[in-house]
């Protein structure tokens, strides 16, 4: 929505503004930039400058068995979880935009109280519940506590999507002589699949960037990236470090600009 | 309705089991007292018999206690035992351990008990070990919750605060408040000129920004935390900057110190004040300041009385997420702040990890749960939940 609005003053006023979100910008941008030099290290420090430029930490990264367990760790934990969450988040999304309006802000607020709640609170509560069943340090486990964690980030633009919904579209295929579940399928899901898909990712980026639950629920056998990043990030911050925080960022650019594809796609239908 | 409550049932089901359920066990931990009560059963009835006015128990409590003692010996509840009554009066923890031992050996020599146990370690005549298993003998205990308070049940079995030396958490819950509301202070002056400048673009241009905006929101919590940490230490590259501009003479030292908290956590959570705002900036209509300013009002009066108190919802939305996140905050200091920026959630991994305090672990994470949640209520009845959105 462009400002039409002209008042004096108003260049002076935006420009100003430009220049404040350039500034923060940049410096937002500082964090994920330093890292990318120096995980060309040749050296053992994270120091600039760096003497020569070499792979040698992406070699120590890709030929490790232990950060490469890791990274199957991450991911099978992080496409199983944010799954489950994306299907118990999307009919939680539907559900919730059903119920009557005055019921709606309590069920909404119960479903993304994971969301608020402090995460040593959750990972502590979860960690004791899990250990009781026998499903500390499984993958069963970490998998539960990361769909609990993810699913109020599926919900939440789930619901911002079906709100743009035209529920006639729905009443109609209903009159027309859909079963509900084909109505589902065939009129719902495909309208508020970029925001289905938008949802996933953000429970995917959640899950694959999740410390707390991790750290609590988690045994030997499941080190994801981030707790094995963890591990070694308290005695001295290794250049291997720098090298999986590079490829993180390319992960994590690619992943933004999808969202945001599909985040435009919505808006035009 | 049916398919309502089909819909609504998997996502319902599955967090009441996997997330409300352990929720509440977790929150009733802060005040479970079973390890205690659990092993000195018949030492919990025979001493309800004291009245505690003056002197030790008699003879009916020390032989229930050492027959309580004898089968948590027999079980191995002992050093459990010892451990937390230990947590009430410093010294417990050998006086059981001892007489847990020797359990078998006092049944054995029979009456009696009294004698035969203060023989053993005349601390079992002082009163004030008594007055601990009289009062914590429960199922359940305000202790947790006493410490997390600062406060202590003193001999004469009054309340009060404890001395300055042992005082700690109420200092600590003081700085986890103090770090959130500043983090979410310093995001709401950064984000709404933002969100602003966004929401008043054209879409192409709006959309461009976004990418910046939700950046911190995609990459690693861990990476940009570390990488602050390389950023702002005495030979990263700030102080290379500051150096060779001249503006300081020697590096400054900011990893590891309140402000590097600060930026790191100003720079994760900025994206949860902006996106809200933005959110609600977007939907209020620009005919209405337009319509102020050709009523007479200066563009700064048509800020102030008419858009600034309509981009309220959003701002309140932002501070909300900003602040509840920032309360439970814990790798980020830890990791780029000093031993004194670290804030509550930090003592609970410590008390589960570290040294395992369940008790307390629960009791401060339980304080700091309620603290939370009142904040969300008041929220979600004043402002509503709907208002909290990602884009």
């Amino acid at each position: 929505m462009a400002s039409v609005v002209h008042y004096p003053g108003q260049r002076l006023l935006r420009a100003a503004l430009w220049a404040f979100a350039i500034v923060i910008f940049s410096v937002q941008l500082a964090p994920l930039v330093v890292l990318i030099p120096l995980s060309f290290t040749s050296g053992t420090l994270l120091n600039f400058p760096i003497p020569s430029f070499s792979l040698r930490w992406y070699g120590e990264f890709f030929g490790s068995a232990q950060w490469l367990g890791s990274l199957r760790n991450t991911f099978v934990v992080g496409v199983v979880a944010s799954t489950i969450a994306t299907i118990l988040g999307t009919l939680g999304a539907i559900g919730v935009l059903r119920v009557s309006p005055r019921l709606q802000p309590f069920l909404m607020a119960l479903l993304i109280s994971p969301m608020v709640i402090p995460l040593v609170v959750v990972a502590l509560a979860m960690f004791l519940h899990l250990a009781r069943l026998g499903l500390a340090a499984s993958f069963t486990g970490l998998i539960i506590a990361h769909t609990v964690v993810c699913m109020p980030l599926v919900l939440i633009p789930v619901v911002s999507t079906l709100q743009g919904f035209d529920m006639n579209l729905f009443r109609a295929a209903l009159s027309l002589g859909a079963s509900p579940t084909r109505t589902f399928l065939k009129v719902v899901l495909p309208l508020i699949m970029p925001g289905v898909l938008a949802g996933w990712l953000f429970a995917f980026a959640t899950s694959i960037d999740e410390i707390v639950v991790t750290l609590f629920v988690g045994g030997p056998e499941q080190i994801t990236l981030p707790r094995q990043i963890y591990s070694g990030l308290r005695e001295r911050i290794s250049p291997t470090v720098a090298a999986v925080a590079t490829l993180s960022t390319v992960l994590a650019i690619s992943m933004l600009v999808v969202v945001e594809v599909l985040r435009r796609r919505s808006r035009r239908d | 309705m049916f398919w309502t409550v089909a819909l609504l049932s998997a996502p319902l089901l599955f967090l009441a089991t996997a997330f409300f359920y352990p929720l509440a066990t977790f929150l009733y931990r802060s005040v479970d007292n079973a390890e205690i009560s659990g092993s000195l059963e018949a030492t919990g009835k025979a001493i309800a018999t004291w009245d505690r006015m003056s002197g030790i128990p008699g003879e009916e409590v020390f032989r229930a206690l050492v027959y309580d003692l004898s089968e948590a010996h027999e079980n191995g509840r002992q050093a459990l035992l010892a451990r937390y009554l230990n947590y009430r009066v410093n010294g417990f923890r050998t006086l059981i351990m001892a007489a847990a031992d020797a359990a078998p050996d006092l049944i054995a020599r029979g009456t009696s008990y009294q004698s035969n146990l203060i023989e053993l370690d005349p601390r079992w005549a002082e009163r004030r070990y008594w007055l601990a298993i009289a009062r914590e003998i429960g199922p359940v205990t305000s202790f947790y919750f006493m410490t997390a308070a600062d406060l202590q049940i003193k001999d004469d079995g009054s309340i009060g605060r404890k001395s300055d030396e042992d005082a700690l958490y109420v200092a600590i819950f003081g700085r986890t408040l103090l770090i959130s509301i500043t983090v979410t202070l310093l995001c709401l002056v950064i984000a709404y000129p933002i969100a602003f400048l966004v929401a008043s673009s054209p879409p192409k241009t709006a959309n461009r920004m976004m990418l910046f905006v939700v950046l911190p929101f995609w990459s690693s919590l861990l990476i940009r935390s570390t990488a602050w940490v390389i950023l702002l230490q005495e030979k990263g590259p700030l102080n290379d900057l500051l150096l060779t501009f001249g503006l300081v003479n020697e590096p400054v030292s900011i990893a590891y110190t309140r402000s590097a908290v600060f930026i790191a956590m100003v720079d994760i959570l900025l994206p949860f004040m902006t996106l809200p705002i933005y959110s609600n900036m977007k939907g209020i209509p620009t005919h209405y300041m337009k319509a102020a300013i050709s009523l007479g009002a200066t563009p700064f009066q048509a800020f102030r009385r008419v858009y600034f108190p309509l981009s309220l919802p959003g701002v309140a939305a932002g501070c909300l997420l900003v602040f509840v996140l920032a309360l439970g905050y814990y790798i980020t200091p830890d990791l780029v702040g000093g031993r004194s920026d670290q804030m509550i959630s930090w003592f609970v991994a410590q008390y589960t990890n570290k040294v395992v305090n369940w008790g307390l672990a629960a009791a401060l994470g339980t304080t700091l749960f309620i603290l939370t949640l009142l904040i969300y209520l008041v929220f979600a009845w004043q402002v509503g939940v709907s208002r909290i959105r990602l884009e």
